[in-house]
């Protein structure tokens, strides 16, 4: 067990690239951090790094108060979970499950009882003695992860090991990997480009961008209060409105419509302004409202999702599905709960906190 | 495939017949002839039924009749080039695996070159490298010697670039599954990449097998003692006689013997072949 800490890393590659510019993370022991970004953003080859895979071009990596930037990946005690499971294929799942063991000098009696452990937990036990190849995806999953488990290493390191899955069984192993890594209170790292995966795992989210940190926080933080346009667009479904909106005073202006903000108005001028689908009503006769025409609705079931434009606007809102749809009709949202963003930067305007977050504190972002 | 055309079944059968007859005709020649007598063969075209004369001349061929054309016995020239083709087979592989393996999993200078260098030989059939190669073996003083009949044939462009293939289709992942479960090089050699390998390394066994055990050229430049000769030389001599009737009854018998071990490798090895030309494990 140990904390992992990344300072200032960078990944530079042939060619001047960089796919990671001078990241900082501090992982306490236990911590289940999820990084999360788009394709290219970097997160794999931070990962990696930390793994001990890829070279580290500038910074720092520390696990359990060592520096670990000329270590081999076996000395670093991390244990990875890969995204093709990179099970071998000609071995047992035993075998699979005891190679790392047996490359360290593990007594045999020692690997024996570890490797039954790891089954039992996992559920594989009736499996130990098939190839992989006999094996389903989800089968597959549980003994890359097994590999991981007989270690006892210091840390977990897991790229996007669930992306390979269809969408059930999806649901059902994040469970299971958040319940295991409770259950062995080890150092997670994982790395994901699905924000629903990234929302329930983590303890805390690490958002990154074209190799640099958006915002590091608890899923609740950086769902409720995102520091920058990015971040509200990446994180939640369906994604943040972003729109144009101008500000007169208390009054905010999004195009032909204007709605009085209650005093949430953080400065004047133009800026963007943020409102998720959820948050949006249809808007009660005595209220000021938004003009809205309706393009299509998605059914989801429990919620209708409508997209339709004010003025010439993309919005998306969640309504109720007893709502009757016409092509014409009036939104509202509560000022508390928009965000608003500078249009010049896309970041997070200094005071205008929803009311959730103001419970908690936000992390501040390098 | 559902298709149910009788033309195009009795057309594609009668493809495969002819197909058949031109590759197996001269081996059904060659094994009626070595069943006749000598006067039989020597008096008109080669008779296409078979002959009384089977036990006779298979006998002679094992006994004695190497010895009449100066060249040892049959089955000292057989164990020759078994120990040849083995030699070889072993060789080749041994050193083409390690050089794939250098090429695809290690970066040191020149290594691009290198194996465009292998891959160039690839061009040239053996017969045109004869000349340099023989002067070296020559200065080498490997003439009369295992050695000299077996290292030259050893290096081997087409299971390197074999190899190369199958290891740039091994997942990268797999290695770096390895490193962090605490294997090396070697260990990673031996402990995954070798048996992904077996497949590819029985199906190329059994054709460099054959192809060391039908070596002919190599052998009978480098060879001048008879006590080295190969099968392949051993017939050819049996061909060239001065004066005389050449006893191609005999030579037949010892052609069709010199077909069994390969045939045996191929039927034996054919599982093993099969799958590790069509199947990969992964």
């Amino acid at each position: 067990m140990a904390g992992i800490h990344i300072a200032e890393v960078s990944k530079v590659y042939a060619g001047g690239v960089k796919a990671v510019n001078s990241v900082s993370i501090d992982i306490t022991d236990g911590e289940f951090i999820v990084l999360v970004g788009p394709s290219g953003c970097g997160k794999s080859t931070l990962l990696r790094m930390v793994a001990g895979l890829e070279t580290i071009s500038g910074g720092q990596v520390k696990i359990a108060d060592r520096v670990v930037n000329n270590v081999e990946p076996a000395d670093r005690d991390i244990a990875m979970v890969f995204q093709n499971y990179a099970l071998y294929p000609h071995m047992t799942v035993y075998n699979n499950l005891a190679y790392g063991l047996k490359n360290r000098g593990t007594p045999k009696a020692e690997i024996d009882a570890r490797v039954t452990e790891a089954a039992r937990m996992l559920e594989i036990t009736q499996y130990l003695d098939r190839k992989p190849r006999a094996l389903s995806g989800g089968q597959r999953q549980r003994v890359a992860m097994g590999r991981a488990i007989v270690r006892k290493p210091a840390a977990f390191l897991f790229d996007e090991p669930l992306s390979n899955l269809d969408a059930k069984l999806r649901v059902s192993m994040r469970g299971e990997i958040k319940r295991l890594q409770r259950r062995l209170g080890t150092t997670s790292i994982y790395v994901t480009h699905d924000q629903l995966e990234a929302m329930t795992l983590a303890d805390r989210l690490v958002v990154l961008n074209g190799g640099r940190i958006e915002q590091i926080g608890a899923p609740l933080e950086v769902y409720h209060a995102p520091a920058s346009t990015f971040v509200a667009s990446f994180i939640g479904s369906p994604a943040m409105n972003l729109v144009k909106g101008e500000l007169h005073g208390d009054k905010l202006a999004i195009g032909p419509a204007m709605v009085g903000l209650n005093g949430f108005a953080p400065t004047s001028g133009t800026v963007t302004v943020g409102v998720r689908a959820e948050d949006i009503r249809i808007a009660r006769a005595d209220e000021e409202a938004l003009p809205f025409r309706l393009e299509y609705a998605e059914e989801l079931g429990a919620q209708r999702l409508i997209h339709g434009t004010v003025g010439d606007q993309q919005i998306t809102a969640a309504v109720s599905p007893e709502i009757e749809l016409a092509p014409d009709m009036q939104i509202a949202f509560d000022a508390s709960r928009l965000h608003f963003f500078s249009v010049d930067t896309g970041k997070r305007l200094p005071g205008n906190l929803p009311a959730e977050a103001k419970l908690a504190p936000i992390e501040p972002v390098v | 495939m559902v298709e149910n055309r009788p033309f195009l079944t009795f057309l594609t059968h009668a493809f495969l017949i002819l197909g058949f007859l031109v590759v197996a005709l001269p081996v059904y020649v060659a094994i009626t002839a070595s069943t006749h007598d000598i006067s039989t063969l020597m008096s008109g075209p080669v008779p296409l039924l078979p002959g009384s004369h089977f036990i006779e001349n298979y006998s002679t061929i094992l006994t004695s009749a190497s010895a009449a054309h100066g060249l040892p016995n049959y089955s000292h020239m057989a164990l020759n080039s078994l120990v040849m083709a083995l030699v070889i087979t072993a060789g080749k592989i041994a050193i083409s695996i390690l050089s794939a393996f250098a090429i695809v999993y290690f970066r040191f200078p020149f290594r691009q070159l290198a194996f465009w260098i292998i891959f160039v030989t690839l061009m040239l059939p053996v017969e045109v490298r004869i000349m340099p190669t023989y002067k070296i073996v020559a200065d080498l003083g490997m003439l009369n010697s295992w050695a000299g009949l077996t290292v030259p044939l050893i290096a081997s462009a087409t299971a390197t670039f074999l190899f190369r293939q199958f290891f740039m289709t091994v997942p990268d992942e797999l290695l770096e599954a390895a490193r962090v479960d605490g294997a090396g090089p070697l260990k990673f050699f031996r402990d995954i990449l070798l048996p992904l390998s077996r497949t590819n390394i029985g199906a190329l066994c059994v054709i460099l097998f054959i192809y060391g055990w039908v070596q002919y050229l190599w052998p009978l430049l480098v060879t001048t003692d008879p006590g080295y000769y190969t099968l392949m030389m051993g017939m050819k001599r049996m061909v060239t006689v001065q004066d005389g009737v050449i006893e191609w009854h005999l030579v037949m018998a010892g052609s069709v013997l010199a077909m069994l071990p390969p045939i045996l490798v191929v039927v034996f090895m054919q599982r093993l072949f099969i799958r590790g030309l069509t199947e990969t494990e992964k």
